[in-house]
């Protein structure tokens, strides 16, 4: 168990995530539009957003990995701007500084735990070549599994032969591969119980702790608020505008 | 590369529908190869139906009617030539050799040819084939038929065979001459072309079966016996037309000439080649027909192809979130779909010639038993390569809308992993 008020010092670090001024709506959508006047995140932290579905949750996890763009505003990740890369680039750098955890079906149906977890590696050449200097891709991902718990035949076999837990084990794997600096997960725990919820939990921050990222996590649970640095309210934080007919 | 691999884990996780869109695209495949080389074959197969004749001579008419009477045994000649202008064309110094060529019996719907012995010497087909005899030998004796193989097959003969020849063709048949019967003394082999389907007599019996006829009937009270015939001078009159062969191909046109301005009487010579391209140029629409067919049997197999991307779409959206989140961007993901597209049907064309080249080895010999028609098995020629080349560009650009739609959805999906 980690303690939520651990050694880190967040009011010296540096911001990893900040966004100011950002204001998106999906295009043809005429009655959401998702204004943040300002977000920031330091770096090593780990942070809860709570917030009911519907309250723009993926929308501001879309933003923040660089899938959509923002109207206006800037998204700043580790110093650089997303709103002034191309689309590759901001796919490139997603890859190389972004680890994701969805909330279920996270795996590619073909492929083993093994394929999905070395997936990122193909897109990401920062990451490879971290995992590289430590050595052969497919040993750090074993170790990351079996930190996690997946071993032995639940390597190789079909992905669908994984409990939700697993599966979600496999995930989280995957998204820490190569030590991204930003884990993004996305009610990663909402399918599992109570004690699994834990377990992974546990398993999760270890891994980031290791890899000394930073995580932001969506839920809507706010009894997980205590073993994080930060819980925001997604409400607070999001200025949700319907604009006048 | 790693699109590729992907593309191919992917198509292996729905494995039996990709085989069944690969197996629609080979089948059309096959069948647009297989229509071309029937095409060609029997295009091959009707220009050699005759060769090493470099003239047919006949009565003045068009000459692809002269053709047809004197080759094909198609239709009738409007007239015939005298036995007088044949000698005279045949002693001509340019000319190798002459046949005479006798129609107007028949025998059981087949075209009995009154010829001389040298009809088996030069009739040649598929270039440089000669006659050969399954059984027995040419006709020696008067009253000797030699049938071709159809006829054999069809109506049972075999050397020895009594047979009796009739007067006219097919459903106008008059009278036979049935107190003159024919022996079967040879059974050629199959040839494929119109040979086949006729019983070959010599000239000189085709003038004894009708020594004691006059106007296309008996005459009343006059029958001269088989005996009696033999003891005759046999003479021709007139014959429906002669093939010719020269010592040297540069007299062709001058003889050519030579024939069309024969005093005499009106008649004609066509070079066989030239004619059988010009007949097969009027039938050949059938031609295009089969290959607008086959086109159609290709689309409809890309249409399927992309039908089945399309459907899968919509289950694979989770698919494409998650490689969008692991960083592919959405050149990778219609990379994926173009990629899936441009394999299917890749590994169609693939299997599709091979099909093709199994198919025209084990059924070779049958359809030219069968049908005489001698298929050709060479590489695909120019045309055939880019016809295939055409497919797979087409397979890719189709995947183009499937691609397309990906891209949009994957834009559109953003972070949120549709289950």
């Amino acid at each position: 168990m980690v303690d939520a008020e651990t050694t880190r010092n967040s009011t010296e670090a540096p911001d990893i995530i900040s966004m100011t001024g950002v204001s998106f709506a999906w295009p043809g959508e005429r009655s959401f539009r998702l204004t943040i006047d300002d977000f920031a995140l330091k770096q090593g932290t780990r942070t809860l957003l709570l917030g009911p579905s519907g309250s723009g949750k993926s929308t501001l996890l879309s933003l923040l990995c660089g899938i959509t763009q923002p109207d206006r505003g800037t998204i700043e990740l580790l110093g650089t701007d997303l709103t002034t890369l191309s689309s590759a680039a901001r796919d490139r750098f997603r890859a190389n500084h972004i680890g994701i955890i969805f909330q279920m079906f996270n795996l590619l149906p073909y492929g083993s735990a093994l394929d999905n977890v070395l997936l990122p590696l193909s897109f990401a050449a920062g990451r490879r070549d971290r995992v590289r200097k430590a050595g052969a891709e497919d040993q750090e991902a074993k170790r990351l599994l079996a930190a996690l718990g997946i071993e032995g035949e639940l390597l190789s076999g079909g992905t669908a032969q994984l409990s939700v837990g697993q599966q979600q084990r496999v995930a989280a794997a995957r998204a820490l591969i190569g030590a991204p600096e930003i884990i993004v997960a996305d009610e990663p725990t909402s399918a599992l119980d109570t004690a699994r919820e834990d377990a992974f939990l546990n398993l999760l921050f270890d891994q980031i702790d290791a890899a000394s990222s930073t995580l932001i996590m969506v839920s809507h649970d706010e009894s997980l608020a205590p073993r994080f640095d930060q819980a925001l309210n997604l409400t607070d934080l999001i200025a949700k505008e319907v604009p006048a007919a | 590369m790693t699109v590729i691999r992907l593309a191919l884990q992917s198509l292996k996780n729905r494995w039996l529908t990709a085989l069944l869109t690969v197996l629609a695209i080979a089948v059309s495949v096959v069948l647009l190869l297989g229509v071309e080389k029937v095409r060609t074959g029997a295009k091959a197969s009707f220009a050699n139906t005759i060769s090493g004749t470099d003239l047919i001579v006949g009565a003045r008419s068009g000459g692809i009617q002269l053709l047809l009477y004197s080759v094909f045994r198609i239709g009738n000649a409007t007239n015939n030539m005298t036995w007088r202008s044949y000698q005279q064309i045949a002693n001509r110094p340019e000319v190798a050799w002459a046949v005479p060529l006798s129609l107007g019996d028949s025998h059981r719907g087949f075209r009995v040819l009154g010829t001389s012995q040298a009809y088996f010497d030069h009739y040649k087909y598929r270039q440089t084939q000669s006659l050969r005899f399954a059984a027995g030998k040419r006709f020696d004796d008067l009253f000797d038929a030699v049938v071709g193989a159809d006829v054999a097959a069809e109506l049972g003969y075999s050397v020895g065979d009594e047979i009796i020849v009739a007067h006219g063709i097919g459903a106008i048949i008059t009278a036979k001459h049935d107190d003159k019967p024919f022996k079967v003394s040879g059974v050629l082999a199959k040839t494929g072309t119109p040979v086949d389907r006729t019983v070959h007599v010599s000239l000189e019996a085709i003038e004894a079966i009708h020594i004691d006829w006059q106007d296309g009937r008996p005459i009343a009270g006059g029958q001269i016996s088989q005996d009696d015939v033999r003891k005759m001078t046999l003479r021709p009159r007139a014959i429906t037309a002669a093939m010719i062969g020269l010592k040297s191909k540069i007299s062709t046109f001058k003889l050519q000439r030579y024939i069309a301005e024969y005093r005499r009487e009106p008649l004609s010579a066509i070079l066989p080649g030239a004619t059988l391209y010009e007949l097969w140029a009027l039938i050949g629409t059938a031609e295009t027909a089969l290959l607008i067919v086959s086109v159609m049997v290709v689309i409809t197999a890309i249409l399927g192809m992309i039908t089945m991307i399309l459907a899968t779409l919509n289950e694979r959206r989770r698919e494409m979130a998650i490689l969008r989140s692991v960083g592919a961007g959405p050149g990778t993901v219609v990379g994926l779909l173009l990629s899936e597209a441009a394999l299917l049907t890749l590994a169609g064309v693939v299997l599709g010639i091979l099909a093709t080249y199994g198919l025209l080895f084990t059924l070779r010999p049958v359809i030219d038993s069968l049908y005489g028609l001698y298929l050709d098995i060479s590489p695909p020629a120019a045309m055939e390569w880019l016809a295939l080349a055409a497919i797979v560009v087409g397979g890719v650009v189709a995947g183009l809308l499937p691609a397309f739609r990906a891209y949009r959805q994957s834009l559109a999906d953003g972070m949120s992993v549709q289950s």
